[in-house]
């Protein structure tokens, strides 16, 4: 079942070392025998678009960067949420407030490198079950980190407000220049972060089942997995492949991935699926979703703080719930979907587009993540199985 | 889909009395489950023998009964009430065990079984049936192997191996089962598993004990939608059942992989069990593999505290889900604004610890196993791990001894028992090495290593104690009191660095939605959710931990205060930290916390808002113990906050025995001459001055904690070392001890200047035997009416010279025609439920408006005369705890009590003997064996039983005796006299009821043989004289007439 060890040599992971311009610094910890309260801490703290600024205890290394403050709420998968490309470029939050109890699992990770730009957390766990901790693991790759806040009060906040630019910096408590950076930091609807996280090149995944083309927006590796299982032959692009490359492999189907910021960037996808409507089955997940909505002329917009965490109750059209992982800051706008398309889940809570389908075009998308990691796995059978039986 | 119209009237089965395994959750599930119901416009038809429930009142259901919960009466009960539907899981096992039974024998014609389906409830219970199911879907179970006789464990063995796990089908909390590491010790276990087990089958199981053991909370409903509630991780390893470990939420040492693997799991099990509510599911886990261990397809003790642990109402749900409404459909009434069909995410961490009664039973074999013992438990809320456990480590409030041995640390920690959650701490205080504790107990180094956090800072702060210091101390939740101990620190100087604590919100989402419910924990961040309001704002103080002695009695008044301050338009905030009541349910009060309640917890509270009063009364002596800190809290800090009802000086008099002997003298009332002392030699001199023997006991006492009966001095010096460690700040007080007297205890409401008598109880038992433990009859059955209007004179004169305002308690007994005081308590008792039910006087609630100044005149109740009788009887937990003496006395020993009604005393006793699992005989043998002294009572009522029918064996002391009066009974041997003795023809099932009361020294022994068979062959037995006479009177009476069954409504009109 780890099929996707193997996978490794696939990934792309040139992207990361430009982002992040982070001084290694002189963040020391004194090993004291009393435990943590007693080391020397870096000071870090995290400035609000609003103004608000929070100071707490760093961790990782001394550095700062700039990006939508996000919050999750599940409480287990951590690693895989940091290692999400869909929060390239966020400031990711975790507001279970005891975060890297079991170390950090590289098996799980949903890309090579930790995606999200920072870590919130109210506490760290130093002394996890299996090492390396979240700590070491931060320090070893330059990642930055801020612990011992009330990222309750910060999740709160985010709730009234919408989502907030917001500053991290590492080795300061300077709360006012934290401020000042998250003020200057461009909005998500602004920059186009997909480039950043897609592959470089076209890969291949080879297996003995239908050939699925991917366009890959900045995919979680557990979409590759859940796809391979199935034996599917995958046919890795990147985000800017033209509709005529991908039909020269000969796919059976288009795979759209989940990948990060506004999917109004994603012009590229977007021309591609418009051009590959009705000429062969499209799928698609999270962004591969949005994306397929406005290649069909549908609207997207942004949602006031989005859905991120693993206990987001969708309703099909028959009227079943169902436990889905999400993250998304942008959603669909079933008003604007084009006759033919019909809204195939929504959100129980909100009631929100979960995904949809036009039959005759062969589109079938959805918002939330079948492919779990982390997260339940209630819809991965129902979502992948589908699609290879159509296939068949 | 909507809620169906075809059921209307739904029946639903409480779970009985409160015992080791059974507690007040199924109060707290039950009462939701009737508020869901009837809020769909159903009508509810109630069953529960215990009155000290909140689902008892008349306002919960529409009909009500108080009757013995089996299964041929519930049967009359449906055919009398007709419903449309039973809901089969919410009264724990005894309602999945009753409704087995309706089905089997056929009275549940044209009644639907709605939630769990009899199927489930099989496969759940019986042992072959959930292997099979598990097999059929390919979900892993321990190898394991089933035997219905003695003579196959030697095939177990070979099968399993050692250590092997017993486990009964069909018994509560999985009594009868344990860990065998021998052959004789698998024998002995299997034996006795047979004989509880109600299909006399015992599973033999492959042992996973060191695996980590892992609980989900899983709902599902008619759409087939499956929701997991909370995922639960023990901190005790398998091998510890769930009720007896420190258990965490949500699970914090699983990979999301590892996670998801098992929650996946879960929902594959509730779809096959076809279970349509609530479910809780048991796994057992180790490096990635993992077996399902147990599923309880129904609302259970784990499903209370995932209620609260998250703030998701599954009783609530889970009822509305069994009259066909779909997740989607059913309001989260936390949120208010989204569906209950998501999954509840959590920002903060919930620690369980149990509390077990073995203060209580100094015999008992406190070692932890795969049956429960524990009679209740804690839960705290932290935002760290380490303030979680803190929390609850000062909620638990028992004595604990430290340790400081190396060997006997090292004992505890390798061998289980009660001790060891708090033993861990003393190991790191030792130096321990996390490896070698994870080694001596299995537990994940992860929750080691946040003990030894704690312990590190305790270290820490005794050198070092700044503000960045008390800010680390205080976010691991520790109180300013313990840092000002450890730091050798002014408490006022660390109070002002510390600041207060912020209160967060309960809210099922982690903020990701706005929620009204106003449920809050304290913890040490900056962002407080608290929102002042400008409304009469009362705190009342809860009860804690279920106990011997403070029981879901104290909850049921906590209740009942909050309705009557409500129904006053005045605002009720509740604190408490039992997850099981129904005082902690979101919606009982205007704002809960969920706290420890040591004075500083609750003096925070009160800094945080304004408020116009606390209330002590109801949560049972620890609540009041704190009255007079409390008072001196609020002086001190300058609040206008008042204590409200009865003043905490009025309850030191009552404490204070010269002061209160004082006030008797006053007030011409008769005592047992009495005296206290702070020495041992004082305490000697006093009691020859009384005389012996004499009552001896700690003042403050909960639940007669430490109270014995003593005979001569050299049993009143063993006394007196036991009794100063149990309270150094009090003195020992000493009685004379009335000796067969006639108890009786009244409970009573006072404004000041009138007072109301809710009810006198007479006692069945003689003096001497602990109130708690006594069975009690209102209305009087042997006394005068003369005698009756001087315990009315002396309750009104008692409780105005006291100056109460609220509930008293007094207890009195009758001797000789005369009257004595022995005590009086100005607070809630035990038995204000039991007055309640029996009288329909809801004495709490008025108690309630008379502190916040109404005049009984004004409310307008009066003394009921009844033309029933009412009978309280009590549950002992013998048969849980082995090892334990089972003889009655001045120590309360019972976890819980029933409610027997009728029209007559002999049928009033008779469904309450039911109802405590002693069921009283009609035909066949019973063994008598009494007291020398005793042998010219026993006379009577052996010739009565006799008449009855009933044939009679003793041994031959006894049946000499009975000879020579003329009453015919068949000589058995003493247990030494060898076989075939009586423990024989007990074993054979040749005994139906033994009559046996206390011995002289030299048949101690035979009797604590006799008695220890009884429990664990369930025999029921009778250890009064007075017991054994109204037996024989409950025998006569059923012979001659059939029992009524009505609903309590019925009685009261």
């Amino acid at each position: 079942m780890r099929s996707w060890v193997s996978l490794d040599i696939y990934y792309c992971s040139q992207y990361y070392s430009s982002v992040q311009q982070c001084r290694h610094g002189s963040g020391i910890i004194v090993n004291n025998p009393l435990g943590t309260y007693d080391m020397e801490i870096m000071k870090a703290v995290l400035g609000l678009e609003d103004g608000e600024y929070v100071v707490g205890d760093g961790f990782g290394v001394e550095g700062e960067c700039a990006g939508e403050l996000v919050f999750n709420t599940q409480m287990t998968g951590y690693m895989e949420s940091l290692t999400d490309p869909s929060y390239f470029g966020q400031l990711l939050m975790f507001t279970f407030p005891v975060i890297g109890n079991y170390g950090v699992d590289e098996q799980n990770f949903q890309n090579k490198n930790v995606c999200a730009l920072g870590c919130i957390a109210k506490e760290i766990c130093d002394k996890p079950a299996k090492k390396p901790s979240i700590r070491t693991f931060f320090e070893e790759h330059g990642l930055l980190g801020i612990e011992h806040v009330d990222t309750r009060a910060l999740t709160i906040r985010s709730r009234i407000h919408g989502t907030m630019r917001a500053a991290l910096v590492v080795g300061s408590d300077d709360g006012k220049y934290a401020v000042s950076l998250a003020r200057k930091t461009p909005s998500i609807c602004d920059i186009n972060p997909i480039p950043e996280v897609s592959c470089k090149t076209p890969y291949r995944v080879p297996g003995t089942g239908s050939r699925i083309a991917v366009l890959d927006l900045g995919l979680k590796q557990n979409i590759i997995v859940s796809l391979s299982r199935r034996r599917g032959d995958l046919w890795v692009f990147p985000h800017d492949t033209t509709h005529d490359q991908i039909m020269a492999c000969k796919p059976a189907a288009l795979f759209i991935t989940n990948g990060p910021g506004d999917p109004k960037q994603a012009v590229h996808a977007i021309r591609c699926i418009r051009e590959l409507a009705g000429q062969l089955p499209i799928f698609g997940i999270c962004m591969g979703n949005q994306v397929s909505a406005l290649a069909l002329d549908g609207n997207t917009y942004k949602m006031k703080f989005g859905h991120r965490g693993a206990n987001q109750p969708v309703r099909n059209s028959d009227g079943q719930i169902f436990i889905t992982t999400q993250n998304h800051g942008f959603a669909v706008d079933g008003e604007t979907l084009p006759e033919g398309c019909r809204v195939s889940y929504t959100n129980v809570n909100d009631g929100t587009v979960e995904g949809f389908e036009n039959r005759d075009l062969r589109i079938t998308a959805v918002q939330f993540h079948p492919e779990a990691h982390g997260g339940p796995r209630d819809t991965e059978c129902h979502f992948f199985d589908s699609l290879f039986r159509r296939l068949a | 889909m909507p809620k169906r119209t075809d059921i209307k009237k739904v029946l639903l089965i409480g779970s009985g009395p409160i015992q080791i395994g059974q507690a007040a959750e199924f109060d707290f599930s039950g009462t939701q489950a009737c508020k869901a119901l009837r809020e769909e416009g159903l009508k509810v038809v109630l069953v529960n023998s215990n009155p000290a429930t909140i689902m008892t009142d008349p306002e919960t259901a529409d009909a009500i009964y108080i009757e013995p919960l089996r299964a041929d009466i519930i049967a009359k009960i449906i055919e009398k009430e007709k419903p449309d539907g039973i809901l089969s899981g919410m009264g724990g096992q005894t309602g999945l065990n009753l409704t087995a039974e309706l089905a089997e024998m056929g009275a549940l014609k044209g009644v639907e079984i709605l939630g769990t389906p009899l199927q489930a409830i099989y496969q759940g219970e019986d042992r072959e049936k959930f292997r099979d199911l598990m097999k059929e879907i390919g979900e892993p179970v321990p190898h394991s192997i089933i035997i219905n006789t003695l003579s196959q464990v030697e095939d177990a063995i070979r099968e399993i191996g050692l250590p092997a796990v017993v486990r009964p089908a069909y018994t509560l909390g999985g009594a009868g089962g344990g860990i065998a590491h021998s052959r004789e010790e698998l024998l002995r276990i299997v034996e006795l598993g047979l004989s509880r087990s109600r299909i006399h089958q015992v599973l033999i199981e492959e042992s996973v004990m060191g695996w980590k053991e892992i609980e989900f909370e899983v709902m599902r409903d008619a759409a087939d939608t499956c929701i997991i509630i909370c995922g639960m991780e023990n901190v005790d390893p398998m091998g510890i059942h769930t009720g007896e470990s420190v258990v965490v939420a949500p699970i914090l040492t699983l990979r999301d992989d590892e996670f998801q693997m098992m929650r996946s799991a879960a929902i594959h099990i509730i779809r096959a069990l076809n279970v349509q509510g609530g479910c809780n599911i048991q796994f057992a886990f180790r490096d990635g593999d993992y077996r399902v261990i147990e599923v309880n397809p129904r609302v259970s003790r784990s499903s209370a505290l995932a209620s609260k642990a998250t703030g998701y109402p599954i009783a609530r749900v889970a009822a509305k889900i069994a009259i066909g409404l779909h997740l989607d459909e059913i309001k989260n009434t936390v949120t208010g604004c989204t569906a209950a069909s998501f999954e509840p995410s959590i920002d903060y961490v919930v620690v369980k610890v149990p509390r077990w009664p073995f203060d209580k039973f100094k015999g008992a074999d406190r070692t932890l196993t795969t049956s429960m013992k524990s009679t209740g438990e804690v839960m705290a809320i932290g935002r760290t791990l380490e303030e979680a456990f803190m929390k609850a480590k000062r909620s638990i409030d028992t004595d604990v001894r430290s340790h400081t041995s190396q060997s006997e640390i090292r004992m505890i920690l390798s061998r289980p028992t009660d001790e060891r959650f708090h033993c861990l701490f003393d190991a790191f205080r030792q130096d321990f090495s996390i490896d070698d504790i994870a080694q001596l107990t299995s537990i994940t180094p992860f929750f080691l290593e946040k003990i030894k956090n704690i312990v590190d800072m305790e270290k820490h702060l005794a050198l070092h104690c700044d503000t960045k210091d008390i800010d680390a101390a205080k976010r691991f939740g520790f109180t300013n009191a313990e840092i000002a101990e450890l730091s050798g620190k002014d408490i006022l100087e660390i109070e002002r660095c510390a600041g207060l604590p912020a209160y967060k919100m309960v809210d099922t989402c982690a903020a990701e939605f706005p929620a009204t419910t106003p449920y809050f924990y304290s913890t040490r961040e900056p962002g407080c959710e608290i929102i002042r309001s400008n409304r009469q704002k009362v705190l009342i103080l809860g009860s804690g931990a279920i106990r011997i002695g403070q029981g879901i009695e104290f909850d049921y008044c906590t209740v009942h205060a909050v309705k009557a301050l409500r129904e006053e338009g005045v605002e009720v905030h509740i604190v408490n930290n039992n997850p099981e009541t129904v005082s902690t349910d979101f919606d009982t009060s205007d704002r809960l916390f969920f706290e420890p309640m040591l004075l500083e917890d609750v003096a925070n509270i009160l800094k945080k808002d304004d408020y116009y009063g606390v209330m002590v009364q109801f949560g049972g002596q620890n609540a009041v113990n704190l009255a007079v800190p409390i008072e001196n809290e609020i002086r001190r800090l300058g609040l206008s906050t008042k204590v409200l009802g009865t003043t905490p000086d009025a309850m030191d008099i009552a404490e204070d025995r010269d002061r209160f002997s004082v006030l008797l003298e006053k007030l011409q009332i008769p005592s047992p001459r009495n005296s206290s002392a702070y020495s041992e030699d004082e305490a000697k001199e006093k009691a020859e001055r009384i005389g012996y023997p004499v009552l001896v006991r700690p003042s403050y006492v909960l639940g007669g904690r430490a109270m014995e009966i003593v005979h001569d001095t050299a049993e009143l010096e063993t006394y007196m070392k036991e009794a100063v460690r149990v309270s150094h700040h009090h003195p020992v007080l000493i009685d004379s001890y009335l000796q067969n007297a006639v108890e009786l205890d009244v409970d009573a409401v006072c404004d000041g200047t009138d007072v109301l008598i809710g009810g006198i109880m007479e006692h069945i038992e003689q003096a001497g035997i602990h109130s708690g433990d006594s069975a009690c009859v209102i209305p009087t059955q042997s006394l005068s009416e003369s005698i009756v209007n001087t315990v009315r004179e002396y309750t009104k004169k008692l409780a105005l010279g006291l100056g109460v305002v609220g509930l008293v308690n007094i207890q009195l007994a009758v001797k000789d025609n005369v009257v004595y005081v022995l005590e009086a308590n100005p607070r809630a008792s035990r038995t204000v439920p039991f007055v309640s039910k029996a009288t329909g006087l809801p004495i709490a609630k008025i108690a309630a408006k008379v502190m916040i100044g109404k005049k009984l005149r004004d409310l307008g109740y009066q003394e009921r005369e009844l033309e029933h009788v009412a009978v309280k009887e009590v549950l002992l937990p013998f048969n849980k705890l082995s090892g334990v003496d089972t003889v009655l006395g001045p120590e309360m020993k019972s976890t819980g009590e029933v409610m027997g009604i009728d029209y007559d005393f002999g049928l009033a006793f008779y469904k309450a003997c039911i109802s405590a699992e002693n069921e009283l005989p009609l035909k066949g043998n019973i063994f008598i064996s009494v007291n020398i002294e005793q042998k010219s009572e026993v006379i009577p009522i052996a010739r009565k039983l006799r008449d009855l029918g009933l044939t009679l064996y003793g041994t031959e002391g006894t049946v000499d005796y009975l000879l020579d009066a003329g009453i015919e009974a068949h000589l058995v041997r003493k247990v030494q006299e060898g076989s075939p003795n009586v423990l024989d023809m007990m074993r054979h099932g040749e005994i139906r009821l033994i009559i046996n009361t206390p011995q002289d020294k030299q048949s101690r022994q035979d009797h604590y043989q006799i008695m220890h068979a009884a429990v664990d062959f369930q025999i029921p037995y009778i250890t009064t004289i007075q017991a054994a006479r109204a037996a024989a009177l409950a025998i006569d009476a059923i012979k001659r007439e059939k029992i009524t069954l009505e609903p309590i409504s019925h009685y009261l009109k």
